[in-house]
């Protein structure tokens, strides 16, 4: 093992050791099921190899030993008797019955690779497309399988791209980088590490870390920080229990963030409370920027918001005045269509007051593989991949600056067969017609053109059944090994395999077995131990190594635009056209796009359709995360179910009074474009004119088949109410704006 | 012989609910029997900006305080895997000097 300056943790036990009757493995907590993170976790197995228990690994230093409810319950999930645990196929004229033939590994896969191959041959490999989900370890196998196989056309299954890909691909366009909070966990003596400082500052922007742990961020550092001294102001539309502990709460209307971002960046540069030596030397366009902003008074964006003007000038105040501050911003800025110009608001908070790879403010994160850009992208020609990916051509930035298709066109090129039909499709770690996609029977009407369809799941999902001709069963995290690549600041860390449950493999397994036959050129190892060794090369250790010294931390510097380290060249700045964070984005400006941040009223909404809102009269918002469930899963996992048995509506007691509801009662709510089921939960937490409600809502123990109901997904999926409709860039979706009504479920329409 | 108890930070309780799964899995107890039960108390407004917002842990008759982890030098399993980190095990007299240095804690004895 090389030295590459990686910093370790000391072991008291081994890799293995005997507790208890058990056998105990260290690892990594890292998918499936679906997360973001990858905790350190100690997995119990009993002398049959069974996952009996899993603890916290209180050596690790990501986690402490604490973990979430979703870990401790895993035996539930992995030993589940749901799980897929060999091949099937149908026939594709009985697609949505439940009548499925188990195959051999052999079958299942020569019969993908004759199909997808000659479809390749007739009709090109563009003609292929690769859908991925969130939260599984996914991004670089499916990318080196798609380009591998020559197509262009990877696709994440959501309108707009709308879940992190914005706030990466607007933080790369302005400042080349992408900006993670700097809560000291690229050390591994953290909080003791003397170059880390506490943040002054936290600046929670539409999520809730302490329930969703999303993006690489364990969401109880923002309290393990906030008991060191941190403090921090949040916005949400919600009161959640960190508002209730902030020093100012910006409870804004739904969809307003732009506005309210530009309004903080008004009364930060009207009263000169920014970091003008940082401005001066690091930045461009400031000037614009000021001119632009300077119509967002706080009277103007009380008026938008519903955010009382000396909140806005508190908040912006607290901010600037901090001696080092985060913005720890969730998908919500993703989720409104305008994205970009929001995300640039939001992030130019941070920049013009200097939180810019700095103790306990912003930092650049280190990488082992750069996940996000997709792995093997010289495996296609990539003039190939700028002519034929879907969306391309509508959309500039796609082609300029996007890995992934844009997946509102793939939807529209599935329906019109133009620019090119689109025949065969590969879903792995997705769930569309439950979790993501919106207005899902048109995702099922446009996904079901397809004349081969392969799915790639734990469980039978709502997708699997209603699409599927193929479904392939993927392994969770304890019954494979891995390396976590993933959201965040990166680490060596292993995921080790310590059960077997049927014949499932990893989603990384399937895709290099899958890959030979595609294009074995681009696969040359021999196992997966041999490609995970590969991609290991940077840090010294091959991935046996790894197994045995995890966790490993990179090197790591702040500052490193001022050491030339941010640059290709080796000059201080960073990598962007003109060298500086742009507040004004050339590379905006030459794809049509407007340089600078601006607000747009969501649609619908009370302001831009006040006809609308007539008839729909409160302003809804999705996707609200609940305790023990990522997205679609967990739904058939008894100790997890238990915690949040039914989707909810959440809404102030006076809103339910209106419209004739109480607490506990199942409720219709219903747009113009459908209707979902939720049970009532009254809250003095929301604004009477919000409502809140969570996603991803089906239930595996209704019937299964589509003529059925498709495990009750009719009457649960709240994306009914939601169109395939991005932002003008491409990104972003409305997904947390809507308008609706809300009326009682009558007798006879319960459950 | 010494009483053991827990100490509750219940001013960082968040509610995340990892102490009633860690419990439930430990000793096997179904989805609908607790050794420790988290209780919203709130939001509702006492003045201005002054919120009630809080969780609270309750033990119940089912808590051993993990005897058997215990006894193997580990800590109860709530204690271990709380992620807001507000549980602490030891010693009643110990804890009872803590209870005295902060607000908004509990100090109990389910056992």
């Amino acid at each position: 093992m090389e030295d590459r300056g990686y910093t370790f943790v000391e072991h008291e036990k081994p890799l293995r050791y005997e507790e208890d009757g058990h056998t105990v493995t260290r690892g990594s907590a890292w998918t499936g099921p679906g997360c973001h993170l990858g905790c350190g976790v100690l997995l119990h197995t009993d002398e049959h190899g069974k996952l009996v228990k899993v603890e916290g690994d209180r050596e690790n230093p990501f986690n402490h030993g604490r973990l979430c409810p979703r870990c401790l319950a895993l035996p539930e999930v992995v030993n589940h008797e749901d799980r897929l645990t060999h091949p099937l196929k149908r026939a594709r004229a009985d697609r949505g019955k439940d009548a499925w033939e188990r195959i051999s590994w052999d079958e299942a896969y020569e019969l993908i690779a004759d199909t997808f191959l000659a479809l390749r041959d007739e009709y090109g490999p563009e003609c292929v497309t690769f859908w991925q989900g969130t939260g599984r370890d996914i991004a670089p196998w499916i990318t080196r399988l798609a380009w591998s196989f020559g197509s262009p056309n990877y696709t994440v299954a959501l309108s707009g791209t709308a879940c992190y890909a914005p706030r990466i691909a607007g933080c790369r366009v302005s400042s080349g980088s992408f900006w993670l909070g700097d809560y000291s966990q690229q050390f591994a003596d953290r909080y003791d590490n003397p170059q880390w400082r506490v943040p002054g500052m936290i600046l929670i922007w539409g999520n809730n870390p302490v329930v969703s742990n999303s993006d690489g961020l364990y969401g109880h550092w923002v309290t393990d920080c906030m008991k060191r001294g941190s403090k921090i102001i949040v916005v949400d539309p919600k009161r959640t229990w960190l508002a209730s502990k902030s020093e100012v709460f910006l409870q804004l209307r739904p969809g307003t963030d732009a506005a309210l971002a530009m309004g903080m960046l008004n009364v930060m540069i009207t009263e000169g409370i920014y970091d003008q030596d940082f401005v001066s030397r690091w930045c461009y366009g400031f000037d614009e920027l000021a001119e632009r902003v300077s119509t967002f008074t706080p009277e103007r964006v009380e008026e938008i918001t519903w955010v009382p003007a000396d909140k806005v000038r508190e908040a912006a105040r607290a901010f600037a005045a901090a001696d080092s501050a985060i913005v720890q911003w969730g998908v919500a800025v993703d989720m409104t269509k305008e994205t970009l110009p929001a995300g640039q608001a939001i992030s130019a908070l941070f920049e013009i007051t200097g939180n810019v790879d700095n103790p306990g403010g912003m930092i650049a994160p280190p990488s082992i593989l750069y996940y996000a850009a997709g792995w093997g992208r010289e495996l296609i020609p990539e003039e190939f991949r700028q002519e034929k990916k879907i969306g391309n051509d509508v959309y500039p930035l796609f082609k300029a600056a996007m890995g992934p298709a844009s997946t509102d066109e793939t939807i529209n090129t599935l329906e019109t067969g133009k620019p090119y039909k689109l025949r065969a499709g590969w879903l792995q770690t997705t769930n569309p017609l439950a979790c993501t996609g919106p207005d899902p029977k048109r995702t099922l009407a446009a996904l079901n053109t397809l004349e081969f369809i392969v799915v790639v799941d734990l469980f039978m999902t709502p997708t699997a059944m209603a699409l599927a001709d193929v479904v392939l069963p993927a392994c969770t995290f304890p019954e494979r090994d891995g390396i976590r690549v993933g959201d965040g600041v990166q680490r060596g860390e292993s995921i080790n395999k310590v059960t077997t449950i049927g014949e499932c493999k990893s989603d990384m397994e399937i895709n290099l077995e899958l890959g030979k036959r595609f294009n074995a050129d681009a696969w040359p190892w021999e196992s997966v131990e041999d490609m995970f060794t590969f991609i290991l090369k940077d840090t010294g250790m091959t991935f046996p190594e790894l197994q045995e010294h995890a966790p490993a931390y990179l090197p790591f510097t702040y500052k490193k635009y001022e050491k030339g380290l941010m640059r290709a060249d080796g000059q201080p700045g960073f990598e962007t056209g003109t060298g500086r964070i742009e507040l004004w984005s050339t590379l905006y400006s030459m794809v049509g796009l407007d340089p600078l941040p601006y607000f747009e009223e969501p649609v619908p909404g009370p302001v831009s359709t006040p006809d609308a809102y007539e008839t729909y009269p409160l302003v809804l918002t999705t996707g609200a995360r609940q305790v023990g469930l990522f997205h679609s899963e967990h739904r058939q996992v008894p100790h997890l179910r238990a915690l949040h048995p039914d989707p909810i509506i959440e809404m102030h007691p006076t809103t339910a009074a209106r419209f004739g509801l109480e607490e506990g009662d199942w409720a219709w709510v219903e747009n113009e474009r459908g209707r979902a089921k939720r049970r009532v939960r009254t809250t003095n937490a929301l604004d009477p004119r919000v409502c809140s409600t969570d996603h991803a809502w089906w239930r595996p123990e209704a019937p299964a088949a589509l003529e059925d109901g498709l495990f009750d997904l009719w009457n649960m999926n709240i994306n009914q109410l939601i169109t395939w409709t991005p932002g003008k860039s491409g990104l972003g979706s409305n997904y947390k704006t809507l308008l609706c009504r809300v009326y009682k479920v009558e007798e006879g329409e319960e459950q | 012989m010494t009483q053991y108890g827990i100490l509750v930070d219940y001013e960082w309780c968040s509610g995340c609910r990892a102490c009633e799964v860690a419990c439930q899995m430990e000793h096997n107890l179904p989805p609908e029997r607790f050794g420790v039960v988290v209780t919203p108390v709130g939001p509702w407004q006492i003045e201005g900006e002054r919120w009630q917002h809080a969780f609270v842990p309750t033990f119940t008759d089912e808590c051993t305080l993990c005897a058997r982890r215990t006894s193997a030098g580990k800590l109860p399993s709530c204690v271990h895997h709380c992620q807001a980190a507000v549980l602490t095990y030891g010693p009643v007299d110990e804890l009872a000097t803590r209870l005295a240095e902060k607000p908004r804690q509990l100090l109990v004895c389910p056992c």
